[in-house]
């Protein structure tokens, strides 16, 4: 598994294309940057730029995430978050800066995004190379606990299902980082749960690399290695979750840290209930 | 019903004085419940009216008509010279069903619409996905388009005639006009408003361009496409029958052409009605279509 990160190419801000023969080369830092220990990066974002008009939403931001960690990225409503992701996504390309990212990456988004006239089996399938694979979207379909759905109709399922469709349909592509654009935020606070430990259990299995955007601290702090939280366009505030999984929300370290990131968002009352 | 915040239950005696007449309570009720006084029950749609089946009220309407008309005609409101009566336009049909001329007469009018539908379902869609999916094929295409729309085809019977004669050419034409622009349209606005989270999505999955138009905008766009068809199909026979009255030797505009010679109101009724029902045909099999293509689709169908 080569870990050779894809720059994305930026057409209106940077005329040169082309993959950066120093992306292979471990990723000869900027000034100042100190590279963690594991040298395999899954992003690695430096001095990124992205104004909508004259409001500028990413100024200059850097970013790294080591390769299988599980970083959670918080933020107030419009602070960019979503915008950050879809920039790492290449779905956003006016932007300036230099930013990279695997190959190999998955989105899940808030709503699942599943073609509607398209079996749930070929929904998980799309866009692999070759012929629908009907075996691996079965063994994908299974991982999420869906195998009996693989021949419905995306209409017919509930809204977890659907999201658990989408999470087959990014995981099946084995991605070196995944991206989950608050990919929980329709469902109910039950399927909410299940969803969340799923995620866990199969980040563990898989181990990409993944940057999860939310509001919900306590849904941060029970699945990241790492918690982020953005700022007037930049990574404000970074903290290790140095705690054990599974991890329980009663835990004094775990409501200090909540008490912390939220006063950090902006809310100082302690809440007692999330 | 005034006063809900009371919820003391009367005793069972006294709770028909309090509830008004009887009547207004289904039987199923259990009589034993009390404390519900003031509750308005909610009635089972299975028992709330037994009503005519649907398929039954359908077609009163039409039949009555049939009845009125058949009525005006024995009742001499509406001569028999003027209108044929229903009865008349059956037995019509029949005899020209027998001698061969209608199946002859259908069959012409069938080809030229046939083949109208295909020139111009060709052109329409053709020409609408160029103009969906590449700008500078809208630029290219669409202004031309929507400006020539605001033409009444019919209006260019005269200079077709003068182009194409008076033969087959014009009437296949005129067809394939009236078709192409509601297919056009339809194909063009399905294209343009193909969900663009679902478009995202796919890019994120590495779809190329090719396999993003066949397997996300195509059938995107299908459901406004077989509106288009059904539009066009309407207009299809409604342009046959402007079509056909040009100089037509053949086809069932040529049969209505000499009825009117004759005065044959019967035989001019009986044309009208095998256009419905051809057009009524192929409605049908556009809805088959639909259903067998559109399964996926998670509309609403009426309640």
């Amino acid at each position: 598994m080569a870990s050779s990160l894809q720059r994305i190419v930026t057409p209106v801000l940077d005329p040169e294309p082309g993959i950066d023969p120093a992306a292979e080369a471990g990723l000869e830092p900027a000034s100042g940057y100190r590279p963690p220990a594991d040298p395999r990066l899954a992003v690695s974002v430096r001095g990124l730029t992205r104004a909508f008009a004259s409001n500028t939403v990413i100024d200059r931001l850097d970013l790294d995430v080591p390769a299988g960690q599980f970083v959670v990225l918080l933020g107030a409503s419009g602070c960019g978050k979503s915008t950050l992701l879809r920039i790492l996504a290449d779905l956003d390309t006016e932007i300036g800066g230099d930013v990279r990212v695997p190959a190999r990456r998955a989105v899940a988004f808030q709503s699942p995004r599943l073609l509607p006239w398209k079996r749930v089996w070929r929904n998980v399938v799309l866009g692999l190379p070759g012929r629908p694979d009907r075996a691996r979207a079965a063994a994908a379909l299974a991982e999420v606990g869906l195998e009996a759905r693989a021949e419905a109709w995306p209409k017919t399922l509930s809204g977890g299902e659907a999201q658990r469709t989408s999470l087959a349909r990014a995981l099946v592509r084995e991605p070196e980082l995944l991206l989950l654009d608050e990919p929980f935020g329709a469902l109910d606070a039950l399927t909410r749960l299940k969803a969340q430990d799923l995620v866990w259990r199969l980040w563990r299995r898989h181990r990409p690399a993944v940057l999860l955007v939310t509001h919900d601290v306590e849904e941060a702090l029970l699945l990241a290695d790492r918690a982020l939280v953005m700022k007037d366009g930049v990574i404000a505030h970074s903290v290790d979750v140095d705690l054990s999984r599974p991890r329980d929300v009663g835990d004094p370290t775990f409501l200090a840290l909540r008490a912390d990131l939220l006063g950090r968002l902006g809310v100082d009352a302690p809440r007692s209930v999330a | 019903m005034t006063s809900p915040a009371v919820v003391q239950a009367p005793p069972a005696e006294q709770r028909a004085v309090v509830d008004g007449p009887p009547v207004a309570r289904p039987a199923a009720l259990p009589e034993a419940r009390s404390g519900v006084a003031h509750l308005v029950p909610v009635v089972p749609s299975s028992t709330r009216r037994r009503t005519v089946p649907r398929w039954v009220r359908r077609p009163i309407g039409p039949l009555l008509l049939l009845l009125l008309w058949q009525v005006a005609v024995w009742t001499g409101t509406a001569g028999t010279d003027l209108l044929a009566s229903p009865a008349t336009v059956v037995r019509t049909l029949g005899h020209l069903t027998a001698d061969g001329e209608l199946g002859g007469a259908i069959a012409v009018s069938l080809e030229r619409v046939g083949k109208g539908i295909l020139i111009g379902g060709i052109a329409g869609i053709s020409l609408a996905l160029l103009a969906g999916l590449f700008r500078t094929g809208e630029d290219l295409i669409d202004a031309s388009v929507q400006m020539l729309r605001t033409v009444p085809f019919v209006g260019l019977i005269p200079l077709f005639i003068i182009w194409f004669g008076i033969g087959e050419t014009p009437k296949v034409a005129l067809v394939a006009l009236g078709v192409a622009f509601p297919l056009y349209l339809n194909t063009y606005a399905g294209v343009r408003n193909v969900d663009a989270g679902l478009v995202e999505a796919a890019r994120t999955l590495g779809l190329s361009r090719f396999g993003l138009i066949r397997h996300v905008i195509l059938p995107g766009a299908l459901p406004n496409v077989l509106v288009g068809v059904r539009y066009s199909l309407g207009i299809a026979w409604l342009a046959l029958v402007f079509a056909e009255q040009i100089n037509a030797n053949r086809g069932i505009g040529q049969l209505m052409m000499d009825a009117q010679e004759f005065q044959r109101t019967d035989v001019i009724l009986a044309c009208l009605v095998v256009y419905a029902f051809l057009g009524l045909a192929v409605d049908a099999i556009v809805r088959l279509l639909e259903r067998g293509l559109l399964s996926w689709r998670p509309a609403f169908s009426g309640s």
